[in-house]
């Protein structure tokens, strides 16, 4: 039996980094982890998923090459060349992780823990005992959806877990929820000739982000040749050896959609399960997160919960900022509180989506009197250059005071520009401080000063 | 470079707090989150902990003294390091001297701080607050200074301006019904705690009537004709308009007086005197344990009637406590009204930052001379009371003549 100050269970985004902090600030640290450090998002989501995007983005690049003035002859696709460049990347980040806990001198115990009464954690037949705080950060997983016949059967029904390990593609693929996750994959599958069809229940693909975001990247994908299938119910489910058919409703139609395989990309599980916390008086919420309170602290004193078992959005960089946030609340310091309106949303497809605050609709759900301002990629220098016209830049303004409600980017590198606006909204800056940050040029986040001056009718460049 | 240790908020209303003890002194190795001091605040005694590592180098304050938040009590810094321990008076001025040893490097030294007057500490006239809150607080006529921010460092936020504004709402819920005193049950007096309105009119109306150097000027004016007029306007008006009030053309004159008096139309604003061009006028009224000045925004521009409309319906909901922040802020003058008391004539406390109020007693017939004659006339007495760093006596005097002027000849507002 060993004794830490603090024990995590789980070494994911929010697990590692609240290791990390409460290691900065003087507290002895332990993580649990049953499986590689860094979780889903460094194994098998967000990092391998990226450089799987990047192998289709060459793919669709060198296809298109010509019109640059660069042909690039018989250009051959390999998806297990490229899942295997992307394990590489995932190891280099989970050695990675390992390397900071070992700079930090955490403690980092293989195997699955279990909470009990008293601030103690067993792992295996070891009970391990926290002098200040347990923090529990077990994360998420794929599920299926048994109720109509699409339970993951690791081949011709799989999970991002499978398709991230695929050696070949199939020739062709339905994906069940047009998400983040679901819309990447069809964007990789599509580049390396993989005949996709996302079918969605909600009336548009993305369906938490803002219509016109969802509307131009709906267009998008039908114009490179992706089945769009939105606002459908998938009736029957027949799941063969080597294809599933599926029957679809959509619109008032019923149709039939034959793939290969399906890559269900619908909804996460939290891991709330045999880990002790019913014996520890820790509750769930209605919808099965781990209950907590303003200070990520459980129902159970001692006791806290971050990441994706704390609830949405189940994002890593929400789990990140949890993670620093409850160490420095262990360690009795006040941090600065979490607000959570003001996190990112991001989705890598081609093009990126990314998003901060409200959507246009949310702003007229609330009745909210505001001005949104546009300005579309196609009128901006730098991505006219790169060829990367298709987007746009939004921001959603409070009509009276300027206040930035929301902003959506449709375009190339949109993940990187949102973060302006997030600084921006962080400090209440409004559209006019935007305007007045020099922007170079040219630059694709100068559409982003566009768009700030097109909500106060002062446009340049269009 | 040392860090300062600031007298911080630890209570929202917190505006000082007495240094009651030191836990850590000087020359001790402290770290972030370490308790340097307990601090007597307004509510309880509260630590005042570290935000840096390093050795408490430098004490500032002692003991038992009282220190307004946001002043240097302390500097953090390596041991051995210099600050310019300046008396504790001098806050803000004591800027760290580059140490003896070190090689001499111009460009890196700290300016000389000037010299700060003792009365006034540095951080006094600097407001942190971010774009948001700095708008929503000009457009509110909320003074920055007056809200305790809640944001990084203590700045002020959006939701700390909003939360200041609608303190008064929030906090006070609808009146319940007063509980009837007991009939000399014995008590010689009851103590009861102070609600959040009649804390907020407590600081609100002594931040006024103390720094602000007030004067006062009385005038008595016939209303005869105004009196006529109203007569005339709501037989006019019939049984469905809403009747005109004195009060409604009262401060119509006063709106159109302002317009030509653009002088008595201001607020202080400590380093500047701001000018309006438009004209607001709040409108004091008297509502369950307390008052609250609703505003009649361009008023100079509205008819009487709408002047009419607008102030009834304004007085009834502030009564029910229904007001937004907007509708009771931003007033560049005010009026208040006390003469359905039958009071002849008072002084009432200006309303910061606004430069003037005039007070207006009853109405009552008097006998008065006219030419050889006593007649009976219907006269008002009103007091404007005045803030002398804005409105000088000859100032304000002119603007009640033409004040004056329009209500003994209600036409010369069609002017």
């Amino acid at each position: 039996m060993a004794s830490f100050d603090v024990i995590i269970l789980g070494g994911g985004p929010a697990g590692y980094i609240c290791a990390i902090r409460s290691a900065q600030l003087g507290l002895s640290a332990a993580v649990v982890e049953q499986d590689k450090l860094g979780g889903v998002c460094v194994n098998i989501g967000c990092i391998p998923t990226k450089a799987l995007l990047h192998s289709a983005y060459i793919a669709t690049l060198l296809q298109e090459s010509k019109e640059f003035g660069v042909e690039a002859s018989s250009v051959k696709t390999d998806y297990g060349v490229a899942m295997k460049r992307s394990r590489r990347v995932s190891d280099q980040n989970s050695k990675g992780v390992e390397f900071l806990m070992k700079k930090h001198k955490i403690t980092v115990i293989k195997g699955t823990g279990v909470v009990q009464p008293g601030k103690k954690v067993k792992v295996g037949s070891d009970v391990h005992d926290a002098k200040q705080a347990v923090v529990i950060a077990t994360g998420s997983r794929v599920k299926g959806i048994p109720q109509i016949g699409l339970e993951i059967n690791k081949t011709t029904v799989i999970s991002s877990d499978e398709a991230l390990l695929l050696e070949r593609v199939p020739d062709s693929l339905a994906i069940i929820g047009a998400g983040a996750v679901g819309m990447e994959f069809a964007d990789i599958f599509h580049a390396f000739g993989v005949k996709i069809t996302v079918i969605e229940a909600l009336p548009r693909i993305l369906p938490l982000e803002d219509a016109e975001a969802s509307d131009t990247l709906s267009k998008s994908y039908r114009k490179r040749g992706i089945e769009v299938i939105a606002g459908a119910k998938v009736t029957k489910a027949n799941v063969g050896k080597d294809k599933v058919v599926l029957d679809v409703e959509a619109g008032g139609e019923k149709k039939q959609v034959t793939a290969a395989a399906v890559l269900m990309a619908a909804g996460r599980a939290v891991n709330t399960e045999n880990i002790g916390l019913k014996e520890c008086g820790i509750q769930l919420t209605d919808r099965g997160f781990i209950k907590v309170d303003k200070n990520l602290l459980t129902t159970a004193a001692g006791y806290y919960a971050i990441g994706d078992v704390a609830g949405p959005p189940m994002l890593a960089h929400k789990g990140f900022r949890e993670g620093a946030v409850v160490a420095e609340i262990i360690a009795g310091q006040k941090p600065h509180p979490i607000k959570y309106d003001n996190v990112p949303s991001v989705t890598y497809c081609h093009p990126e989506v990314a998003s901060i605050g409200l959507t246009e609709e949310q702003c007229k759900e609330k009745k909210l009197d505001y001005v949104a301002g546009k300005f579309p990629f196609s009128a901006n220098g730098r991505a006219r250059g790169t060829g990367e016209t298709e987007g746009f830049v939004k921001i959603l303004r409070d009509k009276k005071y300027g206040e930035i409600l929301g902003a959506h980017i449709v375009g190339a590198h949109a993940s990187e520009m949102i973060h302006e606006l997030a600084v921006a909204r962080e400090n209440e800056y409004t559209v006019e401080e935007i305007d007045l940050a020099i922007h170079a040029h040219p630059t694709m986040s100068e559409a982003i000063g566009e768009a700030a001056l097109d909500s106060l009718g002062r446009v340049l460049h269009i | 470079m040392a860090t300062k240790v600031h007298m911080e908020a630890l209570s929202p209303t917190m505006e000082e707090g007495r240094l009651v003890k030191w836990t850590k002194h000087e020359g001790d190795a402290v770290k972030s989150g370490d308790t340097l001091a307990e601090v007597e605040t307004d509510k309880a005694v509260m630590e005042l902990v570290a935000r840096a590592d390093g050795q408490l180098i430098k004490v500032m304050v002692p003991e038992g003294t009282t220190v307004p938040v946001g002043n240097v009590v302390a500097w953090i810094g390596k041991p051995g390091e210099k600050v310019d321990g300046a008396g504790s008076g001098e806050q803000g001025a004591a800027a760290s001297k580059p140490a003896p040893t070190a090689p001499a490097t111009p460009a890196r030294t700290q300016p000389a701080a000037s010299p700060t007057p003792a009365a006034a500490p540095a951080d006094a006239t600097r407001v942190k607050a971010s774009p948001l809150a700095k708008r929503i607080a000009k457009d509110a006529g909320v003074d920055l200074k007056l809200v305790q921010g809640s944001g990084p460092g203590g700045r002020v936020i959006k939701r700390d301006v909003e939360a200041g504004a609608t303190q008064t709402q929030a906090v006070a819920p609808a009146p319940a019904p007063r509980s009837p005193l007991p009939a000399r049950s014995g008590a010689p007096y009851e103590d009861v705690p102070l609600t959040q309105i009649r804390k907020t009119i407590a600081k609100r109306l002594a931040a006024s009537i103390g720094p602000i150097p007030h004067f006062f000027l009385t005038t008595e004016i016939d209303m005869e004709r105004a009196a006529e007029a109203r007569e005339a306007l709501n037989k006019q008006l019939g049984e469905d308009g809403g009747k005109i009030s004195f009060n409604d053309i009262i401060i119509k004159a006063v709106a159109l007086a302002l317009v030509r008096h653009r002088a008595c139309n201001a607020w202080f604003q400590e380093d500047h005197i701001r000018y309006w061009n438009e004209v607001h006028i709040g409108m004091a009224v008297a509502i369950e344990d307390g008052l609250i000045t609703p505003v009649i925004r361009n008023a100079d521009m509205k008819t009487l009637s709408e002047i009419g409309a607008e102030a009834r319906e304004l007085a009834g909901r502030a009564r029910n406590r229904r007001l937004k922040p907007e509708e009771y802020t931003g007033a560049t003058f005010s009026v208040s009204n006390l003469g359905m008391f039958d009071i002849d004539q008072f002084t009432a406390v200006i309303n910061p930052p606004e430069a003037g109020i005039v007070a207006i007693g009853s109405i009552v017939a008097k006998a008065v001379p006219e030419g050889d004659r006593v007649v009976v006339r219907r006269r008002l007495r009103l007091t404007m009371s005045c803030d002398h760093r804005v409105i000088d006596g000859a100032t304000g005097a002119v603007f009640l003549k033409t004040l004056k002027q329009m209500l003994e000849n209600p036409l010369a507002m069609l002017l």
